[in-house]
């Protein structure tokens, strides 16, 4: 499905984005791991998906430094020869209570999760407009369409990145560069592991498909974007929310 | 010089599907050979290819002619 196309994911060594690269390369990618800090979980991503055969890479890079995100993609087109896919996936979270949240809190969250979708978009025309093709695939959240109480700095990021989207889907239409969005709702991962049975409750109450989302479920709707199947789309958001926001 | 204009005359001819004979140092990208935004920006990185050059986004600001690009790539080797 995706054979002989590389695939670049931003923030793949755990969560979300290890599930999309580990797809990714199911469909034939083959796909550069990138992470910030945990190297050694980005190499576990690596040897999984060499075990299944595939062909992978890690590459360290802050996406929020553009001298970073330059080595990066250099560092990918030298070893892979193209890219056509960048997931955009990288993220952090600081949640505070808007009176409580510091300038910091802020700045370092738009930096990472709005401007780091900047950086690496930039960073990748260049290589997509020369081989006239990509795909760009930018994991928003659906709080940056509904809003979320402690999140102000997150939730600006995400819908700018929306956005954005809509946008860089415009501007790059004509070089045949989709630009797409994915907005998860709630998605298993250590921070849903922790909450209490009530906080549980409460959180399904919301969402009509009862059940919280796994990594796999955000996977799969990525790999539809960066596949032909997706031929006519860009500028679109879709929500893999299990039908909370509608 | 006569050598640089050849060279970037080509690219053009290529990149922008236009008569050679429109290619002019005096012809602007935009207004006579019909290039958008995106075609001047995809021209430059072409050049910085074929020149094996590196051209600063500040200075891709100012090439607006044919004439602009050959004197700016003349002027650097």
């Amino acid at each position: 499905m995706l054979q002989d196309q590389v695939a670049l994911v931003t923030g793949a060594s755990r969560g979300i984005g290890r599930a999309i690269a580990l797809e990714l390369a199911r469909k034939g990618a083959k796909v550069a791991v990138n992470y910030a800090g945990s190297e050694e979980k980005a190499e576990a991503v690596v040897q999984e998906i060499i075990a299944c055969g595939g062909s992978a890479m890690k590459i360290q890079a802050d996406v929020a430094s553009e001298e970073d995100v330059k080595q990066m993609v250099k560092a990918v087109v030298d070893e892979f020869g193209r890219l056509d896919i960048l997931v955009n996936n990288a993220g952090i979270t600081k949640d505070n209570l808007l009176m409580r949240m510091k300038e910091e809190e802020f700045d370092s969250v738009i930096n990472t999760n709005l401007k780091g979708v900047f950086l690496c978009t930039k960073g990748v025309t260049r290589q997509m407009m020369k081989q006239k093709y990509g795909r760009i695939i930018n994991v928003a959240s659906i709080v940056g369409v509904s809003g979320n109480p402690g999140q102000a700095n997150y939730v600006a990021a995400k819908a700018g990145v929306i956005g954005m989207t809509k946008s860089n889907a415009k501007e790059l239409a004509a070089r045949n560069i989709q630009v797409n969005a994915v907005a998860p709702g709630y998605i298993t991962t250590d921070m849903t592991d922790a909450l209490t049975e009530e906080q549980r409750e409460q959180m399904l109450a919301l969402i009509p498909l009862k059940r919280l989302g796994d990594g796999e479920d955000v996977a799969r709707v990525v790999r539809f974007l960066a596949s032909e199947d997706a031929a006519y789309m860009t500028g679109q958001t879709l929500h893999v929310d299990g039908g909370m926001v509608m | 010089m006569a050598e640089t204009f050849d060279r970037v005359k080509q690219i053009i001819v290529d990149r922008l599907d236009v008569d050679e004979s429109k290619v002019v140092m005096e012809a602007s990208f935009k207004e006579d050979l019909e290039a958008d935004s995106l075609d001047v920006v995809e021209l430059v990185m072409e050049l910085e290819d074929e020149f094996d050059m590196e051209i600063s986004d500040e200075e891709a600001e100012k090439i607006n002619t044919v004439g602009d690009a050959v004197n700016y790539i003349s002027s650097q080797s």
